[in-house]
């Protein structure tokens, strides 16, 4: 469908009937990725743009895009994006007309469409009644109820005894969970699979209860297991029409934060997916919405739906929709609040391939999805698009150079595959991902990988808690087994191949016609994992034979200094990202890393003679690498810390230096004051 | 015929088996190769042609005509790396510990002669015990002859030596005359007296990793220029060195072809420098984006921090990098950074290694420490260095360049041959606060005033144009645009030629 893999071509169903009332010049009140995504299709419309930004986004991408810029403030999101007089202001001072809010920040405040409207600006969203009307956990549950929505079944009323809570758990089907009213996170919280365990934890729950919350009311509602997260992208125009957009499924979470969508869901059957758009259509027309907006439901295995909440707002995730449907939602929200009718009828929807969605974000996977933040030094996404029906789309809001600040969202870019089948979608997701090098921060692109090459995920058996059961113990990057191992070792060989025909070159040889020549019998060590293989030309490409007997055959236009190795690894498009590491290379691959060094077979003997280093040695204290003064501790005593935590700022010769944990620990004893002035060496702070 | 050629085959496995089969398992057990190992590592394969492998001691005294090893605890010759030729002697641990004798000694200086005749580097390895003590004196003289050609040589072939092991009393004086040092992590030391003698004269108990491990000497003393992991990773590595080094003080470096774009730009600089003058970056950032591949060697990484030294390439040709490094302590100048920074620029200079020089400097670190120590001097040695070399040099003033120290980074005046700045750039007597305070004393207890003064001052000064007006900045370039800028010096200067009266040396200020 989408030759050009960026924005999704519009498909054109009427001529739009009011171009006269379409805006001129709208705002972006947002920062980062969903700034600069619709500032595409503004220009694209032929709609000029004014970005806003805070101090620490002087330089930000989205400024750079946009026709123009509106300074609002200092960094802190409460001062700048988040003051809506700053907003209006801006917009009178460009004469922008309308105002998108893109997500998170003012998107859902109902004040901030009160005040837009009041100064006659547009505001590219749902009317404030439809805000209000969903912006209410309990207010939308009831909308929702009356617009027959499926909720989740349950008794909300007084419970009196443990005979009435089994009667209701017979009522509703098991499993049931018991909840406190007053309660909150797990406390008080049962899960019931039978009538004897409904009147145990009845009893039970209510104790607690009293005692935690000093409230000793609880309810009872179906208990839905292995949950997924299933939403139904809705549209609506001033005019009363409403159509649903297909689903998207946002089952892999982290906490509760989205990690990875698609559309559309490998678990819907075509009944259950016009069922639940169909509902979602009902609500939105019970609160007139007038915008592009999302159902979202808990999902169980067996296809049962409840509702759970609308988002009245494009959501993050919107892309894979696009992706699947040709619609363009930025273009038909701004056209509904433009005051058109929606140009698609809902038997113009349908549905075409698959969509995979990344999130990226700066965060380090490996020490507990700590955030990280700093310069990007090198940004280099796979570029966008779009051949043999697969195509990749990379919705970015940073450029190489830029700065991870701590003010906001960790989310740098989303990155989106979309194919014929589920299958391609995913593969072309993996290898966009092998091909996306960042450097300077800590990301998430590793365990991404690993997610992609995850079977339960290739699979589609997914859960909200698929991240928790699949990785208990947080996430380690993974040593390459089987065939990817052999494409790594393959790769690593191609890659020192291509520097020894170069050495082969270098001037000053002592017999310079007859350069000097390696082995072509090399062994290559992945980590310590020793394959001895054999190299060979074969038509450009190089033959790697294994001792074993297997034979990879590799190409690629590779060049020392390239961060992503890409090319064909037997006449399949691979990609693999590459650093460089004393005497070899650091690659990695469909979620698998490896130090690789190739070496001869003689050095590769000699190579296991050599003493295992043991890490450690780590000192147990933190001293000042510099005189300078203390100018503030940022940890206290008892704290615990993991690796790269700041711990200490120092400042030296004027300059702020941030002293970071180089281990995890606890923080046994403080021992310099904020304002004492050090000299080197000098103990700052002391490790359990 | 067949019986003397199975002799010669018999004789050299009796050399090549070194001190036995159970004292090379021992050297392998401590994680050590043999000589004979490290030099086929270090090597291009198959590419050895030893020297003096029957050489044996003429030692009578203590019993040691009894004992004879061929070879003599030292292994000599020659090989080619990458097909390059180079000179090569390795110690042997399994043979009488190493320890030099005059006999030993001889086969060193053999090959020190040939190396030095053949205008080829030469590698040391080191792992010995130090003099063979039954022969006295004749071992002292050994040692003398070896020092002696050491400093011949110095400034004419590349000497490099690589500690493996032990390395304590008169073996270190010839690496500590060689161009580079490394060592091995855990398995080497060196000193000149040893934790024995320490304890017996000072009463100071101390192990050999804490008097003189690879840690001591790579963050510390300065002894050494790197330290690696094992001995397979320190050969490799020397190797890597190797590509970087001309044969001689007359070839010119080695070239080979580049895979990067001398043209390539970099829009990531344009930010490298933060809106805050007080906030930090990497130096090194800007060092892998300009060489060919971001391939970087560092010289002593761990030491003096603040200055960054070290090589790369351009075009495929081998250049020297000095930079300043706001990271640490914000580039200062101190005494530690000035002779790191002298040392290698001398080094360039003596083989005719262009030297780019990235400037940020805040000036000379003040206090009583610095002083004491003779900062004046250590200073004067880096600013020497600068002035008596004569291969092309290009400087880029990043940011802060102040009073003194912009003097002495390869500045016009003291022989920079292209000198550029960024935009950022801030070449002053000193920062603007400091120069007001002086220069407005009287206005001290007038905080507004003082701050009018200061804008004042930061816009006259803080900017690259008042020296670009002078002509002592050829260019502000745009920071996407440094290594094109860079490459370009680099092509044109590359016959540089200067002229510099006669005098048999100079006296640099040690």
């Amino acid at each position: 469908m989408d030759e050009t893999g960026g924005q999704p071509a519009v498909k054109c169903v009427q001529p739009s009937e009011s171009s006269l009332s379409m805006f001129d010049k709208i705002l972006i009140a947002n920062r980062g990725e969903i700034a600069c995504r619709i500032i595409k299709t503004a220009r694209r419309m032929g709609i000029a743009t004014v970005a806003v930004y805070s101090d620490a986004d002087r330089d930000a991408l989205h400024v750079e895009m946009a026709d123009e810029a509106v300074h609002i403030g200092p960094a802190a999101a409460a001062e700048s994006y988040l003051v809506i007089e700053k907003i209006i202001e801006a917009c009178r001072q460009t004469g922008a007309q309308a105002v998108h809010p893109g997500y998170g920040f003012l998107s859902e405040r109902e004040a901030f469409a009160d005040a837009l409207k009041a100064a006659g600006i547009v505001f590219i969203g749902p009317n404030q009644g439809a805000i209000a009307a969903m912006g209410d956990k309990i207010e939308s549950k009831k909308a929702a109820a009356t617009a027959k929505v499926s909720t989740v079944p349950g008794f909300l009323g007084v419970i009196e005894n443990p005979e009435h809570a089994v009667q209701i758990a017979d009522e509703i089907g098991y499993p049931v969970m018991i909840k406190a009213s007053a309660g909150g996170g797990g406390k008080g919280m049962r899960i019931a699979h039978s009538a004897d365990e409904v009147a145990e934890g009845f009893a039970r729950a209510k104790s607690e209860a009293a005692s935690s919350f000093g409230d000793d009311r609880v309810f009872v509602e179906k208990f839905i297991v292995d949950p997924r997260h299933i939403e139904i992208q809705v549209l609506g125009d001033k005019h009363g029409n409403a159509i649903w957009v297909s689903e998207r499924e946002c089952s892999i979470q982290r906490r509760n934060q989205k990690v990875i969508e698609e559309a559309p869901s490998p678990l819907l059957d075509e009944e259950t997916r016009r069922e639940m758009g169909a509902q979602a259509v009902a609500l939105a027309k019970a609160v007139a919405y007038d915008s592009a907006g999302t159902v979202e439901f808990v999902v169980g295995q067996d296809k049962s739906f409840f509702f759970l909440e609308m988002n009245t707002r494009l959501q993050v995730e919107h892309p894979v929709t696009e992706m699947i449907t040709g619609i363009d939602l930025v273009e038909e929200m701004i056209r509904v609040a433009a005051g058109e009718k929606l140009r698609h009828a809902q038997d113009d929807i349908k549905l075409d391939g698959w969509s995979v969605e990344s999130r990226i974000y700066a965060e380090d996977p490996t020490r507990g999805f700590l955030p990280s933040t700093g310069r990007l030094t090198l940004y280099r996404p796979p570029a966008d698009s779009g051949e043999d029906g697969v195509s990749v789309r990379n919705d970015t809001g940073v450029t190489e150079g830029g700065e991870i600040s701590i003010f906001y969202d960790p989310m740098i870019a989303k990155l989106v595959t979309h194919a014929p089948t589920r299958e391609q979608a995913i593969e072309a997701q993996a290898r966009a991902l092998d091909a996306f090098a960042i450097e300077g921060i800590r990301h998430n692109i590793p365990f991404l990988s690993a997610l992609m090459a995850h079977p339960r995920w290739r699979e589609g058996r997914l859960s909200t808690g698929f991240i928790a059961e699949e990785f208990p113990d947080g996430f380690a990057l993974p040593a390459p087994e089987g065939v990817v191992a052999l494409r790594m070792a393959a790769v690593g060989a191609q890659i020192d191949h291509l520097l020894n025909e170069r050495k082969r070159r270098i001037s000053g040889q002592m017999r310079p016609d007859e350069a000097v020549r390696f082995t072509l019998e090399r062994s290559v060590m992945l980590g310590n994992a020793r394959h001895d293989i054999t190299i060979a030309e074969a038509e450009g490409q190089l033959a790697i034979n294994f001792a074993e007997g297997t034979q990879v055959l590799v190409a690629s236009g590779w060049k020392p200094g390239d961060p992503v190795w890409s090319g064909t690894i037997d006449g399949v498009p691979a990609a693999m990202q590459v650093r460089v590491i004393l005497n070899g290379v650091q690659l990695s691959h469909a979620g698998a890393f490896a130090d690789v060094r190739v070496y001869t077979r003689r050095e590769a003997d000699l190579a296991a003679i050599m003493p295992e280093k043991r890490d450690g040695g780590a000192t147990k204290q933190l001293l000042c690498p510099m005189p300078g003064l203390v100018r503030a501790l940022l940890v206290s005593e008892g704290q615990e810390v993991k690796i790269g935590e700041p711990l200490v700022m120092v400042e030296a010769m004027k300059m702020e230096n941030v002293l970071r944990a180089e281990r995890e620990g606890t923080i046994a004893k403080i021992v310099a004051k904020e304002g004492d002035s050090l000299a080197v060496d000098a103990v700052i702070l002391e490790f359990a | 015929m067949k019986d003397m050629l199975d002799r010669l085959e018999e004789r050299r496995a009796q050399a090549r088996a070194g001190g036995g089969e159970k004292r090379v398992a021992a050297q392998h057990k401590r994680g050590k190769l043999t000589a004979r190992e490290r030099i086929e590592l270090l090597l291009d394969d198959g590419s050895f042609e030893e020297f003096d492998m029957f050489v044996q001691h003429q030692c009578a005294d203590f019993g040691m005509q009894d004992q004879k090893i061929p070879g003599d605890g030292v292994v000599t010759g020659w090989g080619t790396v990458n097909g390059r030729t180079v000179f090569v002697f390795s110690k042997d641990f399994t043979v009488f510990g190493g320890s030099l004798s005059e006999a030993h000694a001889r086969k060193i200086m053999k090959v020190q002669d040939m190396a030095l005749r053949m205008r080829a580097p030469i590698i040391g390895l080191f792992d010995a015990g130090g003099a063979r003590i039954q022969e006295g004196v004749a071992a002292l003289g050994g040692y003398g002859e070896v020092f002696k050609r050491n400093v011949v040589a110095s400034g004419v072939i590349p000497q490099i030596s690589v500690i493996m092991g032990p390395c304590a009393g008169g073996d270190v004086y010839s690496p500590a005359m060689t161009d580079f040092i490394f060592m091995v992590r855990d398995t080497s030391y060196m000193f000149v007296t040893g934790p024995d003698v320490v304890k017996t004269v000072t009463n100071e108990t101390v192990t050999a990793e804490e008097l003189g491990g690879a840690k001591v000497h790579t963050t510390k003393s300065s002894v050494a220029d790197g330290a690696f992991d094992n001995d397979l990773e320190a050969l490799l590595q020397v190797r890597r060195l190797i590509d970087f080094l001309p044969a001689n003080n007359l070839d010119g470096v080695p070239e080979w072809p580049s895979f990067d774009d001398p043209e390539r730009e970099e829009p990531s600089l344009d930010t490298l420098v933060p809106d805050n003058p007080n906030q930090p970056y990497d130096i090194k950032e800007l060092i892998t984006k300009v060489v060919d591949e971001g391939d970087f060697f560092e010289i002593q990484e761990n030491y003096a921090k603040n200055i960054v030294t070290g090589f790369g390439r351009v075009e495929g040709r081998t250049i020297g990098i000095v930079a300043n490094q706001p990271m640490v302590l914000a580039g200062v100048l101190d005494s530690d950074a000035s002779r790191k920074a002298a040392r290698f620029v001398r080094f360039c200079d003596a083989f005719n290694i262009p030297i780019i020089t990235f400037e940020d400097v805040p000036g000379f670190l003040p206090g009583t420490s610095q002083e004491y120590g003779g900062l004046i001097k250590h200073g004067a040695k880096l600013l020497f260095a600068y002035s008596e070399a004569t291969v092309p040099l290009v400087t880029l003033i990043t940011r802060k360049a102040f009073g003194g120290a912009y003097d002495v980074m390869a500045s016009k005046h003291v022989g920079g041959d292209v000198n550029y700045a960024w935009p950022s750039a801030q070449i002053a007597v000193m920062g603007a606060k400091g120069a007001v305070e002086i220069i407005f004393r009287a206005d001290l207890d007038n905080p507004e005033k003082i701050a009018a003064r200061t804008q004042e001052y930061e816009d006259r000064f803080m900017s690259p144009f008042v020296a670009a007006e002078r002509g002592y900045i050829d260019e502000v370039i745009m920071p996407r645009s440094t290594r094109r800028r860079i490459a370009r010096a680099l092509a044109m200067l590359r016959e540089k030629e200067t002229e510099r009266p006669w005098k048999k040396h100079d006296n640099l200020p040690l």
